[in-house]
C-alpha cells in the first residue's frame, strides 16, 4: 500500500511539473509533436529510476559535501547512455530532441528527487519513487502534446486524423499551438483544470 | 565588430533564453515573486553564464571536437570525444560556479551578499549548460562570438525574470481566480510575454 502511493501520488497530489514546479524546460520545448514527447518521457523515467536507484544504493557512502558532484555525475553518465542508444535507433527523434536530451542533466527532477528523497530512503522505494515521478513529468508530457499536435497541426503520432472534409468546410489549423507561448498558455490552463478538481492545492 | 553587436541583440531579444528555448523555467518561476531578488538572481545567472560559456567553447575546440586534439600529435588527429561534452560541461559549469563563489565572497563580499545563496543554485539552471550546448551546436568561429553570444543570452534570462516579477509584483493586487492563483497565472503570464517577444521576430538585422 505504502509502495504504491510512492507511484501514483507523484501522478496527482505531488506532480512534478503543476504541483512540484520541477522539470519546466523540456516540458514545453518537446512538445510540439508527441513521438518526440514520448521518447523524451521514457528517457526521463528511465534516468529518474536509474539514478535514484544508485544514489540510494551509494547514499551511506557518500560524503555530504561533495553530494552534489557525484550526483550529477551518475546523471550525467546515464544521460550519456541515453543519448547514445538514442542516436543509434532513433536518429530522427534525437536529432528533433536536439540539446534537450543533453538537459536531462540538469532537469530539476532529477536532483530535486535525489535530494529529497533518494539521499534518506531504501533502494527499492527510491526506484519506485523515481518510477513515479517519471511518470508524472510523462503523463503531462503526453497530454500536452496530444493537444499541441492535435489542435496545431491536426494529426496525432503523424497520422492525420482531422478529415478532409473538415478543411474544405474552412476549418484551419491553429498555428499558435506550434509555437512556444501556447505551451505555456497550455500548462497554466491545465494546472487550473487540475487545481479546479483538487482544492487542497490551491496557493493562497 | 558590426557582426558581434548584432549577435549580442539577436540573443537579447529574439532568441530569448526564456521565451523562444525555455530554459532556465525552474527557478525562473520559483524565483520571481520580488524584483528585488530577480535582480540579484539574474545577475549571478549574466555573470556565471559569460564565465562558462567561453570556457567551455575552449573544451570543444581543443579537446572534445573530431580532430580538436591535434595539438598533441599526429596520433591524436582523428580522435572524436565529443559523446563526453555532456559530464565536461557540467563538470566545468560545477566548477566554474564554486570558484566564482569563491573569489567573489574574497574580492566583492558586498556583491557575495547580495548574491547570497543564488549562486550555488545556479549549477543546476538549465539556461547556463543549455547556452554551452546551443554554443556546441551552433559552432562558433572564435572565442569572442561564443562570449558575446553568452552575454546576450544571460542579459536576455535577466531581463525577462525581472520583468515577470515586476508584473507579479503588481499582481497581488488583482482578483484572480482561486485555482489559478500562483503557479498558474504565472505560466500565462510568460505566455503573453512570449507572445510580446515574437514581434522581435520579424526584425532583420
Amino acid at each position: 500500500m505504502k509502495h504504491l502511493k510512492l507511484l501514483t501520488n507523484p501522478l496527482n497530489d505531488e506532480n512534478p511539473i503543476t504541483v512540484q514546479v520541477l522539470g519546466i524546460c523540456s516540458v514545453l520545448a518537446v512538445t510540439v509533436q508527441m513521438k518526440p514527447a514520448i521518447v523524451m518521457a521514457v528517457s526521463v523515467i528511465v534516468v529518474t529510476a536509474l539514478s535514484n536507484l544508485i544514489i540510494s544504493l551509494l547514499r551511506a557512502t557518500i560524503p555530504p559535501r561533495i553530494r552534489i558532484i557525484i550526483q550529477l555525475v551518475v546523471i550525467a553518465f546515464l544521460v550519456i547512455l541515453v543519448d547514445q542508444i538514442l542516436k543509434a535507433f532513433l536518429y530522427d527523434v534525437s536529432k528533433k530532441l536536439s540539446v534537450f536530451v543533453g538537459l536531462i542533466i540538469t532537469n530539476c527532477i532529477l536532483m530535486g528527487r535525489l535530494e529529497a528523497f533518494a539521499m534518506n530512503n531504501r533502494p527499492w522505494e527510491s526506484f519506485l519513487d523515481g518510477i513515479g515521478n517519471g511518470a508524472g513529468y510523462g503523463i503531462i508530457l503526453i497530454a500536452l502534446s496530444t493537444i499541441r499536435e492535435l489542435f496545431g497541426s491536426g494529426s496525432l503520432l503523424g497520422y492525420q486524423v482531422i478529415p478532409e472534409g473538415l478543411y474544405k468546410l474552412g476549418y484551419v489549423d491553429n498555428g499558435m499551438m506550434i509555437l512556444p507561448p501556447m505551451a505555456l498558455i497550455t500548462v497554466g490552463i491545465m494546472i487550473w483544470v487540475q487545481r479546479g478538481y483538487n482544492k487542497k492545492l490551491i496557493e493562497k | 565588430m558590426e557582426n558581434l553587436f548584432d549577435l549580442f541583440v539577436r540573443n537579447v531579444f529574439i532568441e530569448n533564453m526564456v521565451f523562444a528555448y525555455f530554459l532556465g523555467m525552474c527557478s525562473y518561476l520559483a524565483v520571481s515573486k520580488t524584483v528585488k531578488t530577480a535582480v540579484g538572481l539574474g545577475t549571478a545567472v549574466i555573470f556565471v553564464i559569460t564565465v562558462t560559456v567561453p570556457v567551455n567553447w575552449l573544451m570543444e575546440n581543443y579537446l572534445l571536437k573530431a580532430g580538436a586534439l591535434k595539438w598533441l600529435g599526429s596520433s591524436f588527429a582523428d580522435l572524436d570525444l565529443s559523446f563526453l561534452s555532456f559530464l565536461l560541461f557540467i563538470a566545468v559549469i560545477a566548477a566554474m560556479v564554486q570558484l566564482i563563489e569563491m573569489v567573489i565572497e574574497k574580492f566583492a563580499p558586498a556583491l557575495y551578499n547580495a548574491l547570497g545563496i543564488f549562486l550555488p543554485l545556479i549549477a543546476v539552471n538549465c539556461s547556463i549548460l543549455g547556452a554551452s550546448l546551443f554554443m556546441q551546436e551552433r559552432e562558433y568561429g572564435t572565442i569572442a562570438e561564443a562570449a558575446v553570444f553568452a552575454l546576450g543570452a544571460g542579459v536576455g534570462w535577466a531581463l525577462a525574470i525581472i520583468v515577470l516579477a515586476a508584473i507579479r509584483e503588481k499582481l497581488k493586487y488583482s482578483n484572480v481566480p482561486a485555482p489559478l492563483r500562483g503557479l498558474g497565472i504565472a505560466f500565462i503570464l510568460t505566455g503573453l510575454l512570449a507572445i510580446a517577444f515574437m514581434g522581435f521576430g520579424g526584425i532583420v538585422i
